[in-house]
């Protein structure tokens, strides 16, 4: 086990150390969700919402939990990135000609999508705080939120990686990547409740696990505990599965790439 | 045979989407010997080294190293070897010394370990001075040389190179096959893939000629050369009858260094011991026969071109060089 610990901080420093050294890459990543979809997206539609439909003291509000589990989906959906390549340019043969378990590149990849993914959901809470949105479940309510996004990240980050072993190209990669990205946002409940939908889109989004982890961090942001924790139960149950199912796939591709 | 060999490959073989890229391919590579495998692109060369590395498992037969099995035993192949993979395997974010230090770290070094050995792999290949710079602004030849040193920081008993210098200039070349060299006399046992003819030919102990998944021929260059039938002397005949040919065929099979006799095209490649006595008597056997006129003659040593074109029917040369094989 302690040989094991040296291998995953050894690669999660790598992907660090990546990271800061794209000074720009590492900007927008962490600037273009709020900048984007809080500010811009947010103030844009403020007036253009109707309060009685969003539910929430202003769209801003209603649109932090969106935008919290946006910054999940997008950060998941491109962990497997950086393994893409390393198995493009040779370098992941390079890490498993070495005695490492073969699950340390896996689970520093996971580290490091993780630590990205909740540093970016405090940035966005705090930027909503600047424009007068604050959660109404306090510090235990953002600790919640974080958790649920992990959960929600650790099974997205899993498909990622799935598709970055089985991809012939990276082409096929990027293309599944921004057909799956855009669609999963608008039908799910990040911009406009479920009950807003239309029908047919209502009931798509009934199936999107996003839907689902947005109605959790909604009430811990603009309601309180009593309306968040029945949804937060759900919301856990709904991520096991989800979990549970990504990471058995993943395993399935790595398996079959790696040996 | 007393020491067991250093690897040892039976009847691989490896089928990937229905197509079989090595095929019941077996070899063993002594201690201490540089063995090349040698083929085009595509032949199953970095597939059997893949093997080797415990990176993809075979479809069929066995291979192990030291004495272990590269599938049963893959964690302990691993703590035994090194490899150089080919130069784009490279992170470009990271400096040199940060390449070694992930792979210290990989390999379970300890701090102290890892310090001291860093330091002198980066001095072996003579990347100190560039050692803090990230890797984007590396040249080819000094990539080629922190991947040597990626490749010894295990302190491997064998180190596999993935086409050692592969799209690299003359001055470089040399200096990784001195490198190569120096590793030998280390008493490592060093096993490369190469599609160069001069490089398996001046730096390898003994080579497998790979050609479409199998094994065409193995042996030490001198060998394999040898095994062609002497040096070559070619003969240009302008307007020669079959007749004539045929005369002249029967009169050079009389000299007693004339080992074997085959025509080609407008002439003859006649192969010879001694290339000193037989150059001036074939000419004058030439000129007695009436109706062969001499046009040209051409004096050979075989080369190792030969050797592959005689056991797979054509030219290394004649493949399109290609960046990288898949």
């Amino acid at each position: 086990m302690n040989e094991q610990m040296q291998e995953v901080l050894a690669l999660t420093n790598r992907w660090v150390k990546r990271l800061s050294r794209e000074k720009f890459s590492m900007l927008f990543t962490l600037i273009q969700p709020m900048l984007f979809w809080l500010i811009f997206f947010g103030n844009l539609f403020q007036r253009a919402t109707d309060i009685q439909v969003v539910q929430a003291p202003n769209y801003m509000s209603f649109l932090a939990a969106g935008v919290v589990v946006m910054t999940v989906l997008n950060n998941g959906l491109a962990g497997g990135v950086d393994l893409l390549f390393d198995k493009e340019n040779g370098f992941l043969e390079r890490l498993m000609a070495t005695p490492i378990k073969r699950s340390s590149v896996i689970l520093s990849r996971f580290l490091f999508v993780m630590a990205i993914t909740g540093m970016q959901i405090l940035v966005i809470l705090g930027v909503a705080f600047l424009f007068g949105v604050s959660a109404e479940t306090g510090i235990l309510g953002i600790a919640l939120i974080l958790i649920l996004g992990m959960l929600f990240g650790i099974g997205l980050t899993s498909i990622s990686m799935a598709m970055a072993f089985s991809v012939k190209s990276h082409g096929d990669f990027f293309s599944v990547l921004g057909f799956l990205s855009l669609p999963m946002i608008f039908l799910s409940s990040a911009l406009v409740p479920l009950a807003a939908m239309p029908g047919w889109m209502q009931a798509l989004a009934f199936f999107n696990p996003m839907t689902w982890v947005i109605d959790a961090v909604r009430p811990l942001i603009i309601s309180g505990w009593s309306q968040a924790l029945p949804q937060v139960g759900i919301a856990l149950v709904v991520l096991i599965a989800f979990d549970a199912l990504c990471l058995y796939g993943g395993a399935k591709a790595f398996k079959r790439s790696v040996g | 045979m007393s020491t067991p060999a250093a690897i040892e490959v039976s009847n691989l073989g490896k089928v990937y989407d229905a197509v079989e890229a090595v095929k019941n391919l077996s070899l063993s590579v002594q201690h201490g010997e540089i063995f090349g495998l040698l083929g085009p692109n595509g032949a199953g060369k970095s597939t059997t080294l893949r093997i080797l590395i415990t990176t993809l498992s075979p479809t069929t037969g066995t291979a192990t190293i030291l004495g272990h099995d590269v599938v049963k035993e893959a964690d302990t192949v691993r703590r035994l070897i090194g490899y150089v993979p080919q130069e784009r395997a490279i992170d470009r974010f990271l400096t040199g010394r940060e390449h070694l230090q992930l792979l210290a770290d990989l390999y379970h070094l300890t701090k102290q370990e890892a310090l001291t050995r860093i330091d002198t792999l980066l001095k072996l290949v003579g990347l100190e001075e560039h050692a803090d710079r990230v890797a984007k602004g590396y040249s080819g030849g000094m990539k080629r040389k922190l991947d040597i040193a990626c490749g010894l920081l295990p302190n491997p008993k064998i180190l596999f190179l993935d086409e050692p210098t592969l799209g690299l200039d003359v001055q470089s070349r040399l200096n990784i096959w001195e490198h190569i060299r120096q590793l030998k006399q280390q008493g490592i046992t060093i096993v490369m893939t190469t599609n160069y003819l001069d490089e398996a030919d001046q730096l390898c102990d003994r080579i497998a000629i790979i050609d479409r998944g199998e094994i065409r021929a193995m042996g030490s260059p001198k060998d394999l050369k040898a095994s062609l039938g002497g040096d070559g002397i070619w003969l240009t005949l302008s307007d020669a009858t079959p007749e004539a040919l045929e005369q002249l065929t029967t009169a050079l099979q009389s000299l007693p260094f004339v080992r074997g006799i085959r025509p080609r095209e407008n002439g003859l490649d006649i192969r010879v011991d001694g290339p000193e006595k037989a150059l001036p008597a074939i000419m004058e056997t030439t000129n007695t026969v009436p109706g062969c006129r001499l046009d040209g003659i051409e004096y050979h040593r075989p080369r190792l071109d030969d050797v592959f074109v005689a056991h797979t029917g054509r030219s290394l040369k004649d493949e399109p060089p290609a960046p990288a094989e898949g």
